[in-house]
């Protein structure tokens, strides 16, 4: 069927977006829809390019480095693509996760921006199919002692507990970073984890024409239009709150609605198809659904309800307006369909039905508006190879490690387990719980281990084996080093579910970049993309899902390169994970991984104004790590362990002695050209404290010395004094109430 | 003993008190709330969650549900009902409770892990648990518990306060209150004693592996109650 497309300006109204730079198309951009369709665009039709095609939508600066990334394995039984990525934890069912940024909404509305955030996070794993169990955060702001970032919090962490706790779905755990580089431009990462029988997992790709297109949820409104396109793929600038009208808002149990609603049509069969409503609204729904499908669809627009009067095709067609689902039908169900949503006191209406012709031609008025190929929105986007600009910057002789801490010898223990107790209560290293206590962690009742531990552990109803899950991130190693940073953040994340007993079945990974288009970020990207692919080809993790977010930037500065990494492993009998616990009085505390500690990157040097020195990972010991750890765990032998992470070792014998309030009495490693101070406080990748019995050392050494990793003996539990000889003892309570309060007191509220 | 669970929409505790009441032997079936008919069933009960997102105030709309009328009939007749968290607050929407529930008085929605004391054991929910200390989690941001005076002065009269918060040792302090909540109160029951409220969740403490099993006991104080179906056995 060829049609010209009428712009009518009589009945339509449209509003002034005429020209494709105001939809956020390059000339070159423009030049490229007008070569693809062999004619002039309509004014809808530039904005439905303008948002598909954007940086948000069509990936142009990443597109290309995300293809180096290993994606496959055993245990992948669907990769990046879809909606969200998924792992087979065997007998059929799968795990589906996905990390996801909502980085310039939060900047510009923190409450709605977060809320939505994790709205869309949800939508994208029930849009598979899935029934979301978990949700973890990335939270990266600026310093706590800024008024504007603690405003910042209050709405980000308000927003989140709104929409999740209103849903029903636990938050289990995540990172929270503060550093200056976030103090314009907040980010803010939400993963979401469901499962789904086999049978059951939805697509996008499987609609058929002739079937019939249902919208369902949310009226439609003038929240968010062209959110994709104008808020986020450019830098933050000072008119920002000029964008509010392009945040969307949240109403988190009409999303509650729409999960039952979608799990009872896929429990039922009565779907062909599913697609999420999220960046560029219903022309992302609609062309990634039929471009995915390699059929067309035909869209009524007068159908779709609407929140406002007046509004125009343009609107309507790029609203962001949350809490949407476009449902295809299976044939001959619709009244099913019909019935479910009236149960659920949606408002679900057919507009339209898929074609065979690969056209999207949207018609309003009996008029036709828009007709363009799916494809040429959803797959032809150009691409932009980042690597043939980038350019490492230049920068001074980086100094071996930070000289931030000169010490006279005379300095007793004293004063060492002064700086303990102030590493403690930093905002990097002190306890979360001021803020996570706001979200319900058990919801669900399959919460083994919720937020605060290592990893935060599910179990699955009626199964034996559970999950881990976990969320890191390594920014202050990152701006140092992308490469390193984002390694690190990898063998961190993966590091901390062994440090449940969980084996790494995969990881999602949220890229949250600078502006691409200079030379130092598009090294910076590229960097960073070649550090998750060697972490992840080292540890045998392959990439399920992912985001990308680049323009984190304000007036010209690029935030630190920072990718938040989330990994899910599986635990065969999830009774038997390691528990968050510091094991028992005569048990010993042990090292294992790497002593080879520095203040490069350290919370220890950040705390003394210092970032910066040369950071560096061993991938190889760190697979060995996560192996021996695993291996030893399996024999039994393992009754604690800790990730050392920030504040380095000092901070992980503390946290483990906080856990149980029991002391211990332990001596640093001696390493060649490592002082006392640099090993308590220093930091380093593949480092995990042990706690075992007496009775295993001897097998544990055995497996140690089978994986060739090394193995300090340090002490045992016991009392109520940390003791760590020869520098410090410190009573465990005066530890907890430093690491309790910390926050708190940081953020300036009384606790 | 087969106990119907309600769910309305924005419901969400009524899969877990659905596993957890399978775990004490009971028979649970979640009724949906538009047509929900408890004849036939030996409790009920009311779940946590955001019905109809607590948009207007938590519980208020599904106060005016059918589901109501039901709740009332099945209270009258002696029915044993427990509502936690919102359904708590839906009882006191409905009446069947006394007082109401506001916002926590630090504003913020909390959860954490608590202690409560058991102080009366006239209910079905807490029979032969009466001076025991149970530590069960709270997901709240309403559930400060107000009356007036004279309610309040009745309540603790008729032994109708059936938790309190504490803490680890039965010492009802402020700093053991997780919301601000008069005197402390957690949960209560009416005059008859078969209908019981609480903010606390007894489905998330029921297994060992989740961190505690004291909501066990409450399930299973019901499993094993002698009185159902004979309200008169509460009245003092």
């Amino acid at each position: 069927m060829s049609v010209t497309p009428m712009i009518s300006g009589t009945t339509t109204a449209q509003p002034k977006y005429r020209l494709p730079r105001e939809a956020g198309l390059t000339e070159s951009e423009a030049e490229r829809v007008r070569a693809l369709l062999g004619r002039e665009p309509n004014a809808l039709e530039w904005g439905m390019f303008g948002a598909m095609w954007s940086e948000h939508c069509a990936y142009k600066h990443s597109k290309a480095l995300l293809r180096t990334l290993p994606t496959t394995g055993a245990r992948v039984a669907l990769g990046p693509g879809e909606n969200a990525g998924a792992v087979d934890l065997g007998e059929n069912l799968l795990c589906v996760f996905k990390v996801e940024s909502h980085n310039h909404p939060s900047a510009v509305e923190p409450y709605q921006g977060a809320a939505t955030g994790v709205g869309g996070i949800l939508r994208d794993i029930f849009a598979m199919g899935a029934r979301p169990i978990a949700v973890l955060n990335g939270l990266f702001f600026g310093p706590p002692e800024l008024e504007r970032t603690r405003r910042m919090i209050r709405g980000v962490v308000g927003g989140i507990s709104f929409y999740g706790n209103c849903v029903g779905i636990p938050d289990v755990g995540g990172h929270v970073s503060f550093a200056p580089g976030y103090a314009d431009n907040p980010l803010v990462n939400a993963m979401c984890v469901g499962l789904v029988e086999r049978k059951d997992l939805r697509s996008a790709a499987t609609a058929r024409p002739g079937s019939a297109v249902y919208l369902v949820g949310s009226d439609t409104g003038r929240d968010g239009i062209a959110g994709a396109s104008l808020l986020a793929s450019f830098e933050l600038g000072s008119a920002d709150e000029t964008k509010r009208p392009s945040v969307q808002v949240g109403n988190p149990f009409l999303e509650k609605l729409l999960l039952e609603a979608t799990l009872e049509l896929v429990a039922q069969d009565a779907v062909e198809a599913i697609q999420d409503l999220g960046a560029a609204g219903l022309t992302c729904a609609s062309s990634e659904l039929a471009a995915k499908s390699n059929a067309g669809m035909r869209i009524d627009v007068d159908r779709v309800p609407r929140r406002a009067t007046g509004m125009v095709p343009y609107e309507v067609m790029l609203s962001e307006s949350q809490e949407r689902m476009l449902v295809i039908a299976r044939p001959g169900r619709e009244a099913d369909i019909e019935r479910v949503f009236a149960r659920w006191e949606l408002h679900g209406v057919r507009i339209g039905e898929v074609t065979a012709d690969e056209r999207l031609e949207i018609r309003s008025g009996g008029d036709l508006v828009a007709s363009l190929p799916p494809k040429a929105l959803a797959d032809d986007a150009p691409e932009y190879d980042v690597r043939a600009w980038a350019k490492e910057p230049v920068r001074g002789a980086p100094a071996a490690a930070p000289v931030a801490v000169e010490h006279s010898q005379a300095e007793g223990p004293q004063k060492i387990g002064l700086e303990l107790l102030q590493l403690l209560g930093s905002p990097d290293v002190a306890s979360r719980a001021v803020l996570y206590r706001t979200y319900d962690q058990m919801v669900g009742t399959d919460t083994v281990v919720g937020p605060g531990a290592d990893a935060a552990v599910m179990r699955i109803k009626g199964r034996p084996d559970g999950i881990a899950v976990a969320l890191d991130a390594q920014p202050r190693v990152a701006s140092l080093d992308p490469f390193i940073g984002a390694a690190a953040a990898v063998a961190e994340a993966t590091r901390n579910l062994v440090c449940v007993g969980a084996e790494p079945l995969a990881i999602t990974d949220c890229l949250n970049l600078g502006n691409p288009e200079r030379p130092e970020g598009a090294w910076q990207l590229e960097r960073t993309v070649a550090g998750i692919a060697a972490a992840c080809d080292a540890l045998g993790v392959p990439v399920v899902s992912g985001n990308v977010s680049l323009y984190n930037a304000t007036r010209g500065s690029d935030i630190w390169p920072t990718a938040t990494i989330g990994a899910v492993g599986r635990i065969a009998e999830v009774g038997k994970h390691i528990p968050a616990r510091a094991g028992a009085a005569g048990d010993l505390v042990l090292l294992a991984g790497s002593a080879q500690v520095s203040l490069a990157g350290s919370t220890y040097a950040a705390m003394h104004g210092q970032v910066e020195g040369t950071v560096r990972i061993d991938l190889a010991l760190e697979a060995r790590l996560q192996r021996f750890v695993l291996a030893a765990h399996a024999r039994g032998a393992i009754r604690a362990a800790h990730d050392r992470a920030e504040g380095g070792l000092g901070v992980a014998l503390a946290e483990l002695a906080i856990r149980d309030r029991i002391g211990m009495r332990v001596t640093l490693p001696a390493v060649r050209g490592i002082d006392k101070r640099v090993m308590l406080f220093g930091e380093g990748p593949s480092g995990i404290v042990l706690v075992i019995r007496t009775a295993d050392e001897l097998l544990v050494r055995a497996i140690a010395t089978e994986h060739d990793v090394p193995l300090w003996t340090l002490g045992a539990i016991g009392g109520d004094i940390l003791e760590i000889a020869p520098v410090l003892g410190t009573p465990v309570e005066a530890l907890a109430r430093a690491h309790g309060d910390g926050l708190a007191r940081a953020l300036g509220r009384a606790s | 003993m087969k106990v119907a669970v309600l769910r309305f929409p924005g419901t969400w505790s009524e899969t877990d008190f659905a596993h957890a009441l399978s775990l004490v032997g009971a028979e649970p079936e979640i009724l949906w709330h538009a047509d929900a008919n408890l004849r036939g069933y030996d409790a009920a009960i009311v779940p946590g969650g955001f019905t109809y997102g607590d948009y207007l105030r938590a519980g208020a709309i599904a106060a005016i549900s059918p589901a109501a009328a039901e709740l009332r009939r099945a209270a009258a007749e002696g029915m044993p009902i427990l509502g936690s968290c919102n359904g708590f607050q839906i009882l006191c929407e409905i009446g069947l409770l006394p007082g109401a529930l506001v916002r926590n008085r630090h504003l913020e929605f909390r959860c954490d892990w608590v202690h409560l004391r058991i102080e009366s054991e006239r209910t079905p929910f807490s029979a032969e648990l009466r001076g025991e200390i149970l530590r069960m989690p709270i997901a709240h941001g309403e559930g400060c518990w107000v009356a007036d005076e004279l309610t309040l002065a009745r309540v603790e009269a008729n032994g109708q306060v059936v938790f309190r918060y504490t803490d680890a040792r039965g010492a009802a302090t402020p700093e053991s209150n997780p919301n601000g909540s008069t005197s402390n109160i957690a949960g209560l029951a009416n005059e008859a004693g078969n209908v019981v409220g609480l903010m606390p969740h007894p489905e998330r403490c029921s297994e060992e592996l989740l961190g505690g099993t004291d909501g066990r006991r409450v399930l299973e104080a019901l499993t094993a109650s002698r009185h159902i179906g004979t309200a008169p056995a509460y009245v003092q």
